[in-house]
């Protein structure tokens, strides 16, 4: 288990203040003129070392992404960070915002040194209210403070925008949030040009998770060995977990990237409810993820790589776990009209598909489909996949394929009972 | 996506109050100067606030303050599920959130509950117009399933019972304290917290 002196979100449940002094005590704002001092190539180059892959859920290396930012530009650059946090099972991002702000604020005015920006813009999702008021607080306490703005004691010159969105999950996705951010809806946008050609404005623009940059402070004050030195490699430093659905006490927790999953169930959340043997299936990395099988749940490690040779992936870390008492096909009919709900609107194939798979996930869920439909739903979601201009169209059919892959016999048995029952009545 | 579509009765006209103007008028300057149109959907946000529903006056009032086309505002309205197109109840209006993480901890109680003493129908108002409710998608709070949000708060780890003392306070002007309503603190797991125990002093 993670050592509470390697964590770096110390004050996650909110045990402790919130705001600046509160955040001082807790060492962050420690030294960050000396890094700054440092330039820019070596902050990228330590981000770089320590193997940190973004928390937001592709896990791209964040110094390689911040690498792609032109160093000599007329346009203004923007630091835009990925506070939308929608993902159904994820919550990481709003305890950092309530709980340790300055963390993220700390990150910010070094990321956008890095990538040499003068305005970060921070897109909070809508819901999250009270989470954007702790937030713009500690925006102001910097700003009062003199951490950030013009002619602060770093120098270099950041104001921060706290922004909100209003109930799109789509703005989660970077040309998307864009999109929101210059007061339109949220419709994705072809790349390229990428945002760090092309973004915000039309200008260079780097979009980062929450997590992500939040990390960013320690890392470079305890240097990229010591993150880089745990977890596993490729896939490096700590993580914050999200563990949800029929656990005994589901939380949120900081752990070390690569944690066995049954020790991160048990250690944490009180294991499986009714006991690990009650395990029926674990969604990894929030609903977009495929399901794992009981059979793989018993070695999986927590990490990207592990996740990935299984088909499924980490996400944003966020386990939903579910227990042998639970309705499959009614609970991934649920994650299909999320989605339904949650397109767009922008490209046919999703947006007339994800419905589909939704109708038809509803009948099997009530038997009244056909068995044959199984394979037709298979090959509505291989007609959406790779068919569409952002990831939500994979987004929305890996979770179906997920459970078509482990879950045909139960959705087989459903259809037979049906029939049974009808002929039955016939009968009578 | 979901069909949205203007409520049939709409008020008359619409107009901010001087306060709110004058905060719309600030949120604008934030941005870059000719791009006031990203204030838009705070700018709505706060109309609808200050209404208690997004209404069709208060879109072209809100186009009109920051030079976008009517129909581009209209868009906004539409796309995004958290301006109230149709009236809701003046008490409190409960948004269930009823996602599968939700879901497999009995968010489908929660609901049942709104149908039965609120309205069998979410967007539709109850007997009194007190209070009104929906099903909305995933809010960000998993681990403390099941959620409703009400206002800016969010009343988490709920039971129909601890759900239905929500209701019961609201309807007496005083609700219980947001946040888990098992005694937990925020994400932390329930009983003694598996790390950070070294925090737990002030």
């Amino acid at each position: 288990m993670l050592a509470d002196k390697d964590r770096i979100f110390t004050n996650i449940y909110g045990f402790q203040d919130w705001r600046l002094a509160g955040a001082l005590a807790r060492g962050q704002w420690n030294g960050t003129k000396a890094i700054i001092e440092k330039g820019h190539d070596w902050i990228i180059n330590e981000i770089k070392n320590s193997g940190l892959r973004g928390r937001g859920g592709a896990g791209f290396p964040t110094g390689l992404k911040w690498s792609f930012m032109p160093k000599a530009d007329p346009r203004p650059s923007y630091l835009v960070v990925n506070a939308d946090e929608s993902e159904p099972g994820s919550c990481k991002d709003r305890e950092i915002m309530r709980h340790d702000p300055h963390h993220l604020i700390e990150g910010c005015l070094i990321a956008a040194f890095a990538m040499r920006a003068r305005t970060c813009f921070i897109y909070v999702r809508g819901e999250f209210i009270r989470e954007r008021e702790h937030l713009q607080a500690a925006v102001d306490e910097a700003y009062a403070a003199k951490l950030i703005g013009k002619n602060n004691v770093h120098g270099w010159d950041l104001d921060i925008v706290v922004h909100h969105g209003a109930g799109a999950y789509i703005c989660g996705e970077e040309t998307a949030l864009l999109e929101s951010l210059e007061g339109k809806k949220g419709q994705p946008r072809l790349k390229p040009p990428f945002p760090a050609n092309s973004g915000l404005y039309g200008s260079p623009t780097t979009v980062n998770n929450v997590e992500s940059i939040a990390v960013v402070p320690e890392i470079l004050r305890r240097g990229a060995t010591w993150f880089a030195g745990l977890g596993k490699p490729n896939n490096t430093g700590t993580k914050l977990f999200q563990i949800s659905g029929h656990v005994e006490r589901p939380c949120v927790v900081e752990e070390e990237m690569g944690i066995p999953l049954r020790e991160l169930l048990e250690k944490h959340a009180g294991g499986v409810r009714g006991g690990w043997g009650n395990l029926l299936t674990v969604i990894p990395g929030g609903s977009s993820m495929p399901c794992i099988s009981e059979a793989d749940c018993q070695t999986l490690t927590m990490d990207f790589d592990a996740l990935s040779k299984l088909k499924s992936g980490l996400g944003t870390a966020a386990v939903i776990v579910m227990d042998k008492s639970t309705d499959i096909i009614k609970a991934f009919a649920r994650i299909a009209y999320f989605y339904k709900h949650e397109s767009c609107g922008q490209c046919t194939p999703c947006r007339e598909g994800v419905a589909w798979q939704w109708r038809i996930l509803e009948r099997m869920a009530k038997g009244q489909a056909e068995k044959r439909e199984i394979d037709l739903l298979f090959d509505v979601t291989k007609q959406i996949e790779g068919h569409t201009i952002c990831a939500f169209g994979e987004g929305a059919v890996w979770p179906v394929q997920g459970f078509l892959r482990n879950f045909r016999n139960v959705i087989e048995e459903r259809i037979d009972q049906r029939i049974a029952s009808e002929t039955r009545q016939a009968a009578e | 996506m979901a069909v949205r579509r203007l409520h049939p009765d709409q008020p008359k006209s619409f107009a901010f109050t001087p306060e709110n103007l004058a905060w719309a008028k600030a949120t604008m300057a934030k941005y870059p100067p000719g791009k006031q149109a990203s204030a838009v959907i705070p700018v709505l946000w706060r109309a609808q606030e200050q209404e208690g529903w997004c209404t069709e006056p208060a879109i072209r009032a809100v186009a009109d303050l920051l030079g976008m086309a009517y129909i581009r505002v209209y868009e906004i309205a539409t796309f995004y599920t958290m301006f109230q197109l149709v009236p809701v109840g003046k008490k409190a209006h409960i948004q269930v959130c009823g996602t599968t993480p939700c879901m497999l901890r009995g968010s489908d109680a929660i609901i049942e509950a709104c149908q039965s003493r609120i309205h069998h129908d979410q967007h539709h108002l109850s007997a009194d117009g007190a209070f009104s409710w929906e099903e909305v998608e995933c809010i960000g709070c998993c681990a403390n399933a099941p959620v409703v949000q009400i206002g800016k708060d969010t009343w988490e780890d709920l039971t129909p019972a601890s759900f239905g003392k929500v209701l019961d306070g609201f309807a007496a002007d005083n609700p219980p304290k947001p946040g888990p309503q098992h005694g937990r603190t925020a994400s932390a797991p329930e009983g003694t917290p598996t790390t950070l125990t070294g925090m737990l002093k002030r």
